[in-house]
């Protein structure tokens, strides 16, 4: 069962091949054999999940079930759920049981889905190889001693080992894309406001956005349709109809226009990565697509404006991690301000400390205009540079990491060489746009990601984009050994 | 280093975070780095540029002022890590 992709799975359980109950045990026995090795669960939630499938399998035999009912999804353990732990990789939160449910896990439910846990993610999402972990760092399924990538690691190692069919995950400055890139997966960040934020821990509020996570863009698009949608408990959610991602999936690609930007193509830009992604450019040639080059000229200015913007929204948004409403509590606090410092000294980890001292020092009183006011501007000017190159193109693409992943501990100590791996998708964060990763090949036993841009709220053209591609090619039905 | 020690630790006073002594020259480094790979922003050219605060240049939302959540005080105290009678506990502020 596990070998199929959701959209497979929602087939069989249609014609009652066999049950969700019977999928969802075949899954937790996987987690049960596999998670130790790779740590990508935090929590495994067998009871509800049980209860769920159960559900399902009723909704099912009486005809009232839709497209994802009966079908199990991990999720990353930053999106609220409700009676279960939802720790967002921190020790802050390690003991805090969500009161209620963020709107993705509702929608979910109402759509009949099965959770079988809460994945494993850098601190707050703060992180590219899912080390910051207060839980400790998961490893890549098709190399044991790599990274799976981050913020999303846990998902995304769950779902490259067969331990869930899909997962969500959030994405501020690459956290889905470049997971799914180093894992072989199909992994979406749609357009900033598309997916509800309501109950999704916060940490850069301009940027995060909260995404699918499967094996075939067929599989994201049919995740998307439940997730995306106006929320009013989210004051940043866009009020558009949501079009269905699964009935232009196979629109045919003549006369897509291809924008391919040369600063992605580098500098910085691992060769065997780039002979990978120059080949599935070309596939996209042989499918009728059109190929231009153009420029982003600000691309390097990306890291540095995003190194301003996310630290100083952390830094705000975490100030509500005081040790007095909820989370982790020093012991015997002599004071109130004791209890403010030792609490949150002791329940963050470095990462995270580093960048809320970042953000406090470029929020802080003579630094203001320098740091803050001037990343928004030149904030602005890489937006502008896609908005000038999608007046030509249809869609831009590039390599979604620049090198394949890393190993464990390789950039642990050197926080500006790991900011410096989401290169390629931060200024998509920064702009608003949707991108895409998806498999385009690999460098030893390492995948290599290709990445799609879209013009806002053109999610269903990337889907139907990297569904063309998976047609053609077989890259994203590859396992990795030992996990087949 | 573009930070001095002195700083960070001011910084580490304003963010309320407790930084152990010893690990001062650590953080003074790191966050030395990240300041220095910011700092190439301050050589573009941004005059007249509008500062960009959000991707969607979207309007707040309004909504009828009427009352939507219930009322869930024991669910919320109950995730305190100390609370009694309906109230959240610290240590004494005023004396």
């Amino acid at each position: 069962m596990h070998t199929k992709t959701l959209a497979e799975l929602s087939r069989a359980l249609h014609k009652r091949e066999f049950s969700s109950a019977e999928l969802t045990r075949a899954y937790l026995a996987r987690i049960e054999r596999h998670n130790g090795a790779l740590n990508c669960y935090i929590t495994v939630t067998a009871e509800q999940a049980l209860e769920q499938a159960r559900a399902a399998d009723a909704a099912l035999a009486a005809g009232r079930a839709g497209p994802l009912t009966g079908i199990p999804i991990a999720q990353k353990d930053i999106f609220c759920t409700d009676g279960v732990k939802t720790s967002c990789g921190s020790r802050m939160l390690d003991n805090f049981i969500a009161p209620y449910n963020a709107t993705v896990i509702e929608r979910f439910n109402q759509a009949g889905m099965v959770m079988l846990g809460k994945t494993n993610m850098d601190e707050f999402a703060m992180g590219s190889s899912n080390e910051t972990s207060f839980y400790g760092p998961v490893k890549n399924p098709w190399d044991m001693n790599a990274v799976p990538g981050g913020s999303s690691g846990g998902s995304a190692a769950a779902v490259a080992a067969r331990l869930a069919p899909a997962a969500t995950g959030t994405d501020t400055g690459g956290s889905i894309r470049q997971p799914a890139a180093l894992c072989n997966l199909t992994g979406l960040k749609p357009t900033y406001g598309r997916v509800s934020r309501y109950g999704m821990i916060a940490f850069a509020s301009s940027l995060d956005q909260g995404g699918p996570m499967a094996r075939t863009a067929e599989d994201c698009a049919l995740l998307l349709q439940a997730m995306a949608g106006f929320d009013a408990r989210d004051s940043t959610s866009v009020e558009r109809a949501v079009p269905d991602y699964a009935a232009t999936l196979d629109a045919p690609l003549a006369g897509l226009r291809i924008g391919l930007p040369k600063e992605y193509f580098g500098e910085g830009l691992d060769g065997q990565v780039a002979q990978a992604v120059d080949a599935a450019v070309k596939a996209y040639q042989k499918l009728g697509a059109v190929l231009k080059e153009i420029s982003l000229p600000n691309t390097h200015l990306a890291v540095p404006v995003y190194y301003v913007i996310a630290p100083a929204e952390c830094s705000s948004n975490l100030s509500r991690f005081d040790g007095v409403r909820f989370g982790y509590r020093c012991a015997d606090p002599k004071d109130i301000e004791d209890l403010y410092k030792r609490s949150r000294s002791e329940g963050f980890g470095a990462e995270v400390k580093r960048r809320i001292m970042i953000g406090t020092y470029a929020l802080s009183a003579g630094y203001y205009d320098a740091y803050y006011l001037k990343a928004q501007q030149v904030r602005r000017l890489i937006t502008d540079d896609f908005k000038r190159a999608f007046a030509d193109v249809d869609v831009i693409m590039g390599p979604a990491s620049p090198t394949v992943a890393f190993n464990l501990g390789e950039k642990v100590d050197d926080p500006v060489t790991m900011y410096l791996s989401d290169i390629y998708t931060i200024a998509v964060n920064l702009a608003g746009l949707p991108g895409m990763s998806i498999p385009a090949g690999f460098v030893g036993k390492r995948p290599v990601g290709l990445q799609v841009i879209g013009n806002y709220f053109d999610e269903a053209r990337l889907l139907n984009v990297a569904h063309q591609y998976q047609k053609v090619t077989d890259w994203h039905t590859r396992a990795p050994a030992g996990f087949e | 280093m573009s930070l001095q020690a002195s700083e960070v630790e001011k910084i580490a006073h304003l963010a309320r975070l407790a930084i152990d002594p010893a690990d001062i020259p650590v953080y003074t480094r790191n966050l030395s780095n990240i300041i220095d790979l910011v700092a190439q922003l301050q050589a573009v050219d941004t005059g007249g540029v509008k500062p960009m605060a959000h991707p969607l240049e979207m309007a707040a939302r309004l909504r009828p002022d009427v009352v939507t959540e219930t009322n869930q005080r024991d669910k919320f105290l109950s995730l305190a890590p100390q609370a009694a009678a309906g109230l959240y506990l610290v240590p004494k502020v005023i004396e």
